[in-house]
């Protein structure tokens, strides 16, 4: 009888325990972060991760040109995206999520290019170096997003920034971070091709030209000149001239859907219309969310879809342009009153509406805006053109002393494409082809986020309404990220 | 309480008796002369006995003279005879009031009422029976201390959030449910009338759930069938409408006019409107859009039992229509439930249960900023529905969000179907006289397929919701879960005294699941007809382009012990210690430890208070415990490869690898002490019954999801920041039920319950970001208004204190303003810091979703065959913002406008129209509103026809009655529905267009066979 008793009770026992805590180790089919890279494949995954956030920087890209004296902040009202109307007013504080963003979607893909590059050496292949290169080259575009920025920016090198370790990182000076950039660039400009399988992928002239304009931030005329005048004179790139004629306005198509990655496409960050996002992950989107921002608020008519008419340009830059240079003018600008005149389009007014609108980047008809229509707009940005390249070597070799000549050269040639001739060459020297090279950038590249940056790294940053000296050179690095980091940064001066 | 008392009827005297035995039939019928049937008697201190059968007959043969006979049944008090001469015997058993010897299941167990130590509330199929909830959440409205239901939405089959005592987490606040000890997540998919009924546990005796019991336990039990029971048939029905409680009052076409008309000349722009003659009082557009809804139950159950088995079976459909949008809302459900069980031998039996449900849910835009609601309200009443062409008016220039609710209506599509298989079976065996083992599975299967199809519309120019591409998704996801558990239980009575019950007990727990979906685009003829991946172009899967792994797998291994000590009943005493691994937590954390232990002292047993004429009962109870939860994401501990990682190469999209959420290795359970003193006390012969709890819950290491710094990358596509422990919140509270029952006359009885519960929650501390956690959103583009904080209640709203309107400029100039924009006419936010500038320093706490009190009131009257019953709920000093406000130029506007400032001296409390640019939609107590309302929810008149009036026919009982719930609401917010909250911790009690619940009118039956 006991022993019956025993054995029972020793058999619902083992019944009992006979699970081992092994049932409760279970991995996630998901693959684990710190054993991946063992394959190309693995590595090109991983790379295209890393592409990813080029497309959040659709509000640098808009902000570059609010922030500048060439648009006006626009939207629906006053309160409208309260973000980027402080910073159009220059009254932004440390408090705007909209410069929250930027920080947090460059460290975005700061991290992802990292997380390939501190397994760079775990696996070789062939085409090993070309996708190191693509890697280093995004590290650096994010970087120097980062710095045009908010100046001094923490920096970490092949590794990733793992939770606990954002208590570690100081904001490093920004001469360290530029010299990681410049090291990244040279790294991928001497191996990656010019031409890639596919277009989209970062080129041996794209890491170039970036590398060019980071000497050209820092003043570094003869090194931006020499590597400038190396994509002019051995890269394929050339001007495009094609242009059309849409409701009996001439244009250049370069900004046309149906010519994008063009000849004079240095470098361009690709989107595409279809796959879109919410607004409560805006930097999801495939789309260029920037162009639906952009748009002619409440718009019905031919050729264009409606949009959120922020980002609207000044009479001032309008004016920038001379006369005779009406292809140029009407390619970036939308005068809405004679497009309407001309067209019978109705639209609605917004915020500082001034009757124009950024034509180079407002959402078209005719393309699919998977999604939310607004938010999945194709277009692709032109992030480097050849035009500005031969911008920015004009200016190099002017501002540095080199020569002249070879300046006019080049923005003559810029010159004679916007005008379809050659009796608007201009022919200074010294300060004034200096100036007359600013000019020219600005109505070239008006609408392309470059303004503010251009005004600020040549000093000239009080031509923007309520710039002030000293402080708004830079912007203020977000309150909530110094406090997240543990409290230890000092803000930028003034702020 | 009334004199037990029994009627034995002597109606024949046999001529003759035997020596020894005698053979005894009669009838057992309750005190209304209905009979009882599976009636259990006994022959005491013998294995003879008998049940009685459908008329409540019984006959026991070869019963000693002098031998006793006991009677008994659950819910009645427990009847003896001795046995005479009397061979044929009439017994009339009594309701038990008391209830003392009621079985709860407690977990992993039952206990009687009486036994109980922990804080335990009781719903009965009675109840469930009496409200007709079309969800079971109603059924715990109000009726319950300490539990709060709110309504994510008023739609058919729309959502709720149960709260067990206060909210106390940020996190998931939901309570673990189990049904026959299967888990389930979702309420919607139980037939309500299979429920026997529903336990819940408050206190820190749901610790022997262990990791998954910090949010309270709801334990629900499904009828089934009783042993020695003929087959008994009961159908019920009923059908009825709803309608929307009301309509918010908002500007017909010509005050709608005047004020845009005032609006443009403010900003300095010609009025719209040059002939309000014409306009009239435009359209009714909440009229449009609220309608009449049909509402269908049917219900049949079939039950019985034989020697050694019980079977049951019940299959019931409900269809229901919604008051906006009809058919586009429908929900309808259709279960079957079946049930069986056999002892194999005496000592070794086996249950079994299976449920097949199907439910078909059509939902529309809800609560949102553009939901149908939120356009009815905000659409101009100048517009006509359909333009002359016969189309949908195209409503331009309210905005990118206000479009055509009709036309939005009729442009929606979708539906979700769940098919889900239940199941349980269990065997148990006694053994050595002391010791049972029991082991047992139970598991569930669910498919949820879901369509959507989006045609290409437009709603005018520049709306958001305009589509420029028919788009159809089609996802069919596949969820499998089971528990399987043995234990070994030992229990004795050892002297009479001393009552021993010990468990030990295992329990498995994996759930699996599987996601696929796939999204097409541009379908021909842009109809829901051809709207099928299969026939569309661009075909994606959603998984892969979204960089989500479409599995899962999540698991808890638990070994648990409990005791249970009793002397006479009187002195009660268990103990709980859990061990809990889950797959959740790292290799660090995996593994939990939960300690519970509750006392009891029944006083009236002591001889002091037993002899006492007034307190019939008493007992004085305590509990604390550390409880766990575990409701986060799968694999938050470690680093993986789920993020988004989408480029487009070659124009085409490239689908890649990135890191998902960020990892945080350290994560550990959430864990909640808490403590419990109660009281249950019944006097005046059992007529009035309280019960009262104080509890005090901390819950610690609260699972955050905060706001991380940027540099982690947390920000980018498809990643997020980690789940950290990081926050202390406290809920203290005291809940007091009182119920009072009294037969006034024999024909005329009278129940009144009360209770009430009062919760004050504190945020002890936040150690995540710049100390507080933010959620819910206001307008577009505002700061998120919610928040919590340390030293505010969970969830609070902040924002600005205003203090009227300004009345002339010599008032702004005399104080600090937001900008030098703000005109007379606008709101005055008050300088709360006094620095001269009013910024985010000044924001404060303007309001709490949280109610300081919710409390229920039910009331039930039986006269003759009359039965009445009325319900009413009511919570106190919460607030709500209303946020169905578009503010728009053109958009339309509250009748309270009509209120508005127009000049000095007009208006202090509603601030002027303008176009031009002002200050006054930023988010302030203008838009917080006293949220405390008292309901009527259920009023119900019943008949119930005697068995005399069916002498002839099969039906035993018919019971007809008329229903109406949510009668009237007595509340000052001006929204739609007070009840209206989306649960979230941080960002309940936000209304944007709430979808209101229903009033409800219903015709029922019951028949019995």
């Amino acid at each position: 009888m006991k022993n019956l008793k025993l054995k029972t009770i020793l058999i619902v026992l083992l019944l009992v325990v006979s699970c081992s805590d092994d049932f409760v180790n279970v991995d996630s089919k998901d693959k684990n972060s710190d054993d991946f890279f063992n394959s190309e494949a693995e590595y090109q995954e991983a790379l295209v991760g890393a592409y990813e956030l080029l497309q959040a920087t659709y509000v640098n890209v808009m902000l570059g040109e609010i922030a500048s004296d060439n648009t006006l902040c626009g939207g629906e009202s006053a309160t409208d995206v309260i973000g980027f109307q402080e910073i159009d007013d220059m009254i932004h504080t440390p408090d705007n999520s909209n410069l929250r963003d930027i920080w947090n979607w460059m460290y975005g893909g700061v991290n992802r290019a990292n997380f390939i590059l501190e397994f760079q050496d775990k696996t070789d292949f062939p085409n090993r170096n070309n996708v190191i290169g693509q890697a280093k080259f995004l590290r650096a575009y994010y970087y120097f997003e980062l710095v045009k920025w908010f100046g001094d920016v923490p920096l970490a090198v092949d590794k990733r920034i793992q939770f606990g370790d954002q208590f570690s990182y100081d904001r490093t000076p920004k001469e360290q971070v530029y010299a990681q950039i410049e090291e990244d660039l040279i790294f991928a400009a001497a191996n990656l091709p010019y031409t890639q399988p596919e277009t989209g992928r970062v080129t041996k002239g794209a890491a170039q030209a970036l590398l060019g304009k980071v000497y050209l931030y820092q003043d570094k005329f003869p090194e931006a000149a020499t590597i400038l005048e190396d994509v002019i004179n051995n890269g394929p790139y050339d001007l495009a001239t094609d242009t059309r004629t849409i409701e009996g306005f001439k244009i250049f198509s370069i900004f046309e859907n149906d010519a994008e990655n063009n000849i004079e496409s240095v470098f361009e960050i690709q989107y595409t219309d279809k796959e879109g996002a919410g607004f409560d992950c805006l930097q999801c989107s495939e789309g260029n969310v920037a162009v639906g921002f952009n748009g002619i608020r409440n718009y019905t008519g031919p050729e264009f879809d409606s949009g959120f008419s922020f980002n609207v340009p000044t009479q001032d830059v309008v004016d920038e342009f001379e006369d005779g240079d009406d292809v140029r003018k009407n390619t970036a600008i939308l005068d809405i009153n004679a497009w309407a005149a001309q067209t019978g389009a109705t639209y609605g007014i917004g915020y500082e509406h001034t009757g124009y609108f950024n034509r180079k980047y407002i959402a078209r008809k005719g393309d699919l805006n998977t999604g939310d229509a607004n938010l999945t707009n194709p277009n692709n940005y032109r992030a480097i053109r050849f035009a500005d390249v031969l911008l920015m070597a004009a200016e190099a070799v002017n501002r540095g002393s080199i020569s002249d000549t070879r300046a006019l050269g080049y923005l003559n040639r810029v010159r004679r494409r916007a005008f379809g001739d050659m009796l608007h060459d201009v022919a200074f020297t010294g300060t004034n082809l200096t100036n007359a090279i600013y000019h020219e950038r600005r109505v070239e590249l008006v609408g392309e986020g470059h303004r503010f940056f251009d005004l600020v790294r040549t000093g000239q940053g009080t031509k923007i309404p309520g710039f002030t000296a000293n402080k708004n050179e830079v912007f203020p690095v977000p309150l909530i990220e110094i406090q997240l980091a543990g409290n230890r940064w000092e803000q930028n001066p003034n702020y | 309480m009334r004199q037990i008392f029994l009627k034995i009827l002597c109606l024949f005297f046999f001529a003759y008796s035997s020596a020894q035995t005698i053979d005894i039939s009669g009838n057992v019928q309750d005190t209304g002369g209905i009979p009882i049937p599976g009636v259990n008697i006994l022959v005491k201190n013998t294995a003879k006995g008998a049940v009685t059968d459908f008329d409540g007959n019984f006959t026991v043969t070869g019963v000693e003279k002098g031998a006793t006979l006991t009677f008994s049944y659950i819910g009645y008090i427990t009847y003896e005879i001795v046995v005479a001469n009397n061979t044929n015997l009439t017994i009339t058993l009594e309701e038990d009031i008391a209830k003392l010897d009621e079985v709860v299941v407690i977990g992993y167990g039952t206990q009687t009422k009486k036994e109980i130590t922990g804080a335990v509330s009781i719903v009965s199929s009675k109840t469930i029976e009496a409200l007709k909830p079309t969800r079971i959440e109603q059924a715990l409205q109000g009726q319950v201390a300490g539990v709060n239901i709110t309504s994510q939405s008023g739609s058919p089959g729309g959502g709720t959030t149960i709260s067990i005592r206060g909210v106390s987490t940020n996190g998931d606040n939901r309570p673990l449910i189990l049904v026959d000890g299967n888990v389930i997540e979702d309420l919607s998919v139980l037939n309500p009338n299979d429920i026997e009924s529903i336990n819940i546990l408050k206190d820190a005796t749901a610790g022997i759930y262990g990791v998954r019991a910090a949010n309270g336990v709801v334990l629900i039990t499904t009828k089934t069938g009783r042993k020695e029971m003929p087959l008994s048939i009961e159908y019920s029905t009923y059908a009825g409408f709803q309608q929307t409680t009301r309509e918010i009052p908002v500007l017909n076409a010509t005050e709608y006019a005047v004020l845009v008309n005032e609006a443009y000349a403010a900003g300095g722009s010609e009025p719209p409107y040059s002939d309000l003659s014409i306009l009239g009082k435009g359209t009714d557009w909440q009229a449009k859009v609220f309608q009449n809804a049909p509402i269908y139950n049917h219900n049949i159950t079939f039950r019985g039992g034989g020697k050694k088995s019980t079977y049951a079976y019940s299959s019931s459909f409900i269809t229901q229509d919604g008051i906006v949008g009809g058919s586009k809302s429908n929900f309808n459900r259709f279960t079957n439930d079946a049930s069986y069980s056999l002892d194999f031998l005496e000592n070794f039996k086996f249950i079994s249960g299976v449920t097949l449900m199907r439910t078909n849910k059509k939902r529309l835009t809800e609560n949102a900023l553009g939901s149908v609601l939120f356009n009815a309200l905000n659409i101009a009443p100048t517009f006509t529905v359909k333009d002359e062409n016969g189309d949908y008016t195209i409503a331009e220039g309210l905005g990118n969000e206000v479009i055509n609710p009709i036309a939005q209506t009729a442009d929606t599509y979708n539906r979700e179907k769940v098919i889900r298989l239940s199941g349980n079976a269990g065997l148990s065996y006694n053994f050595l006289d002391h010791f049972t083992a029991l082991a047992s599975i139970q598991f569930n299967y669910s498919e949820v397929s879901s369509k959507i199809f989006s045609p290409i519309v437009n709603y005018g120019s520049g709306k958001v919701f305009n589509k420029d591409r028919s788009e159809v998704f089609e996802g069919l996801d596949y969820y499998r879960d089971y528990t399987f558990d043995a234990s070994l239980t030992y229990s004795n009575k050892i002297n009479d005294v001393h009552n021993i019950n010990v468990l030990i007990q295992t329990e498995v727990f994996k759930t699996t699941g599987e996601f696929t979906g796939a999204r097409a685009y541009d379908i021909i003829g842009n109809t829901v007809e051809n709207a099928f991946i299969e026939k569309a172009f661009s075909v994606e899967d959603i998984n892969r382009a979204l960089g989500r792994n479409p599995t899962y797998d999540a698991r808890l291994l638990s070994y648990f012990a409990r005791g249970q000590y009793d002397y006479k009943g009187k002195y009660l005493i268990s103990g709980v210690i859990r061990r809990d691994g889950s797959t959740k937590f790292g290799p660090k954390n995996k593994f939990g430890y939960f300690p519970s232990g509750s006392i009891g002292w029944v006083a009236s047993d002591e001889a002091f208070i037993a002899n006492s004429k007034v307190i019939n009962f008493l007992k004085i109870r305590g509990s604390y415990g550390i409880l766990g939860n575990d409701r986060i994401g799968d694999y938050r501990y470690v680093s993986l490869l789920n993020g988004k990682g989408t480029y487009v190469f070659n124009d085409q999209l490239v689908f890649g690898s990135a890191i998902g959420g960020v990892a945080n290795p350290e994560i550990r359970w959430e864990k909640q002490k808490t403590l419990d003193i109660g009281i249950d006390l019944r006097f005046l012969n059992n007529k009035i019954d309280i019960t009262a709890d104080y509890f005090k819950k901390r819950t610690e290491d609260l699972l955050v999801i905060p706001q991380v710094s940027g540099l982690l990358g947390s920000e980018a596509p498809g990643s997020g920041p980690p789940v950290i422990n990081a926050g202390i919140v406290e809920n203290k509270g005291f809940e007091f039920a009182i119920g009072y029952t009294e037969n006034l006359t024999d024909n005329l009885k009278l129940s009144v319950k009360y209770n009430v519960t009062a919760i004050k929650n504190d945020v002890i501390s936040v150690s995540a970001d710049g100390g507080f956690l933010t959620g819910g959103s206001f307008g577009v583009g505002q700061d998120p208004p919610s928040r919590m904080e340390a030293g505010f209640p969970l969830g609070y709203f902040r924002g600005f204190k205003t203090n009227g309107v300004y009345q002339n400029q010599d008032q702004i100039d005399a104080s600090a303003t937001i900008n030098d924009r703000v005109q007379p006419g606008d709101l005055v936010f008050v300088d709360l810091n006094n620095d001269g500038l009013i910024d985010d320093k000044d924001k404060t706490q303007i309001g709490n979703p949280i109610p300081d009190a919710t409390m229920g009131l039910n009331i039930s009257l039986d006269y003759k065959n009359f039965d009445f019953a009325a319900y009413a709920f009511a919570t106190v000093g919460n607030e709500i913002v209303r946020n169905y406000e578009r503010n728009q130029n053109l958009t339309n506007k509250g009748i309270y406008y009509l209120d508005r400032w127009t000049g000095e001296g007009t208006s202090n409390t509603s601030p002027r129209v303008t176009t031009g640019a002002n200050s006054n939609t930023l988010f302030s107590d203008f838009y917080v509103e006293d949220g405390s309302f008292i309901r009527l929810q259920n009023v119900q008149l019943g008949y119930t026809f005697s068995d005399k009036a069916f002498k002839n026919s099969k039906i035993s009982q018919l019971r007809l009655y008329v229903s109406a719930s949510n009668i009237v609401t007595l509340t000052k917010y001006r929204g739609y529905d007070p009840t209206a909250s989306s649960g979230d911790p941080i960002g309940g009690g936000i209304d944007q267009g709430f979808y209101p619940n229903p009033k409800t009118f219903l015709l029922g039956a019951n028949v019995k066979f």
